[in-house]
């Protein structure tokens, strides 16, 4: 370790003296550091004011988001409290140099802006992804360099700087690392997934649930060890590999339809991460802040799940699709009835209610602004045209309701599944978009199917079902769909955003 | 367990709670927002990467906390700034913007032709 030799040689590592210094320093907590002056007790005092400033606007800020004419103005509100925890940090007096900070700030925003900015709502899932693997990238590096610190930093060698840690603080950073570590590599292969980098299936092998739990199970002894014995850095930075390790192996097998639940999950672990940081350096902010995330996406992954009839255990151990020994009913001496753009367009034109099922497809295609434009003209046509949105329809939560309000589409014609379920049998067509399992009768009926017991939209009792679709595949799971050989059904096959254009076409030469 | 860190499981466990209470009201209508705002919000280890990297102990600990701002920036500025655009996209019916192309009152007569 010749770096630590030449931290402690250097002229310009400053050597500080008392031993109480880490602990009171790194508290930038709930209780103030009592050897400083007047001056910097101000300063504390004010650092401490701009922390609950902070954890307030926050709150508010999520609390704004139940309302969705209120959410804009409450999220610009937390921006704002986000800019006072900064403000309030940069006067921390442990701060000592401001250039790698102001480069790092220039550099992040640099990055930062683009991706706020130009990212289109249809790569949202991965822009979610990849911003998971950031938030656990910093969590993680901050309980790397903490440690660090302790085994190199204020002159102290390596036995004693980290015997110095206490069992609280060990535990702290161990969990910030290991669910930092494993969400970075765990968001990263889900960003690779959604942006097409990797194979979107699952990715299996034999024995794969065993060396899964196996390397887990090393992983969480080397953390319980590491608590009693906080001073073996070897063992420290080979948990942080097997987490990152653990991360990879997690996510191969999880395919894209099960995406808005491994998004949910990896965005609790990020959230959990920056709480455990919190922890570790005694700052209360990110405490807050951390469980009101690691509570965010606790909460959407229950709701996920929920939406799927499935356990987490399930969905990450079960690698869903996997393998199609599908128990389920075959379709086989059943025909699906196909129709033209025009005889779709007159159903449509002359429906006094129609009901959209938008799924993945119409993400795939980027056809929102087509399926706006429908129904507007359906809508001039006298019709009353509502989307129904499936809670697991796309790859992330609430990805159809993002596209269709980018495409202009009023909020109060989007309705969930709970609610519009039961106007399907008023609805005259209900227009399926590249959706498929969400609509699939044998959830309802079929014992034998994967899918069975998951809430699916009641499409099915609709006068009229106009699916469209590329071709009779079955979806992502490998499950055959009945409702496509419905009597009532009829396919309109193509690319959806092309079938649309035709329809769009067909409707206004009405 | 010292008395600072059980007031730290406090703080954690009733910011837990309270993001619970909060969270299960968000109509899933805005669940990818939510979601956007979350992560702006966990940028708050930008706080924590701060600190490291500027408080001068040693390299590795520096260009690790250089490192963490980058990364915790980039959620902070990206995030913030998705989620209110994202945001600005939710329109109700009519809802005063003009050339939306959106009509603004619901259609009078149904007329049925068939």
């Amino acid at each position: 370790m010749g770096d630590r030799e030449w931290s402690r040689s250097h002229p310009s590592y400053p050597v500080r003296k008392t031993s109480a210094s880490w602990n009171s320093e790194s508290v930038i907590g709930l209780v103030l550091p009592t050897p400083h002056p007047p001056l910097p007790r101000m300063r504390e005092y004010f650092i401490q004011a701009a922390y609950l400033t902070a954890s307030v606007l926050f709150i508010l800020g999520l609390k704004s988001l139940t309302r969705p004419e209120k959410a804009q103005r409450g999220m610009q509100q937390a921006a704002l409290g986000m800019l006072v925890a900064i403000a309030g940090t940069l006067v921390h007096h442990d701060i000592v140099r401001y250039d790698w900070i102001i480069g790092g700030l220039i550099l992040g925003s640099l990055i930062g802006y683009p991706l706020g900015m130009f990212v289109p709502m249809t790569a949202m899932p991965q822009r979610i992804a990849i911003s998971h693997m950031f938030g656990a990238l910093a969590a993680t590096l901050v309980g790397v360099a903490e440690y660090w610190q302790h085994s190199h930093g204020n002159g102290v060698g390596s036995a004693e700087g980290t015997a110095a840690i206490s069992q609280g603080k060990m535990a702290a950073l161990g969990f910030e690392v290991l669910f930092g570590a494993l969400t970075v590599t765990g968001s990263f292969m889900a960003f690779g997934k959604l942006q097409e980098i990797l194979p979107g299936r699952p990715i299996t092998y034999r024995g794969q649930n065993v060396i899964n739990l196996a390397l887990f199970a090393a992983t969480l002894g080397i953390f319980v060890y590491l608590i009693f014995n906080p001073g073996n850095a070897v063992l420290f930075y080979t948990m942080i590999a097997l987490a990152f390790v653990i991360g990879i192996l997690l996510v191969i097998p999880i395919g894209g339809a099960d995406m808005p639940v491994v998004i949910s999950l990896l965005n609790s672990y990020a959230g959990l991460a920056s709480a455990a940081t919190g922890f570790a350096i005694g700052n209360n902010v990110l405490i807050i802040a951390g469980a009101l995330d690691g509570a965010s996406g606790f909460v959407l992954s229950i709701i996920m799940s929920k939406a799927m009839n499935r356990s987490f255990g399930n969905i990450l151990f079960g690698a869903f699709g996997s393998v199609v020994t599908s128990t389920a009913r075959s379709v086989t001496g059943l025909t699906a009835r196909s129709i033209s753009a025009e005889d779709a367009a007159m159903q449509l034109g002359y429906a006094q209610s129609v009901i959209v099922v938008p799924g993945y497809g119409m993400a795939v295609a980027q056809a929102q602004h087509q399926v706006r434009e429908l129904a507007e003209l359906i809508e001039k046509k006298g019709g009353e045209v509502k989307y129904a949105i499936h809670p697991v329809a796309g790859r992330m939560p609430g990805h159809m309701n993002v596209l269709l309000a980018e495409a202009n589409v009023p909020y109060d014609r989007l309705y969930d599944m709970d609610d519009i379920n039961p106007e399907f049998e008023r609805a005259d067509v209900a227009l399926v978009i590249g959706a498929n399992d969400v609509v699939n009768p044998a959830a309802r009926m079929d014992p034998g199917s994967p899918i069975y017991g998951m809430p699916i939209l009641n499409v099915d009792s609709a006068k009229n079902i106009i699916v469209l679709k590329r071709s009779m595949n079955p979806g992502f799971a490998g499950i055959e769909n009945e409702l496509f050989y419905n009597a009532k059904t009829s396919m309109l096959f193509g690319d959806a955003k092309a079938s649309l254009a035709a329809l769009v076409g067909e409707v206004r030469n009405l | 367990m010292t008395a600072l860190s059980i007031i730290e499981l406090y703080v954690f466990v009733l910011a837990a709670f309270v993001g619970y209470q909060v969270i299960t009201r968000v109509p899933p209508l805005l669940h990818t927002p939510l979601m956007s705002a979350t992560n702006a919000i966990s940028g708050i280890s930008l706080v924590g990467s701060l600190v490291a990297a500027g408080s001068d102990h040693g390299q590795v600990s520096t260009i690790l906390g250089f490192i963490a701002v980058v990364a915790a920036t980039i959620n902070v500025v990206g995030g913030f700034l998705i989620t209110d655009r994202m945001l600005k996209m939710f329109k109700k019916r009519g809802g005063g913007d003009g050339g939306s192309g959106v009509e603004q009152k619901p259609p009078e007569l149904p007329r049925k032709k068939d």
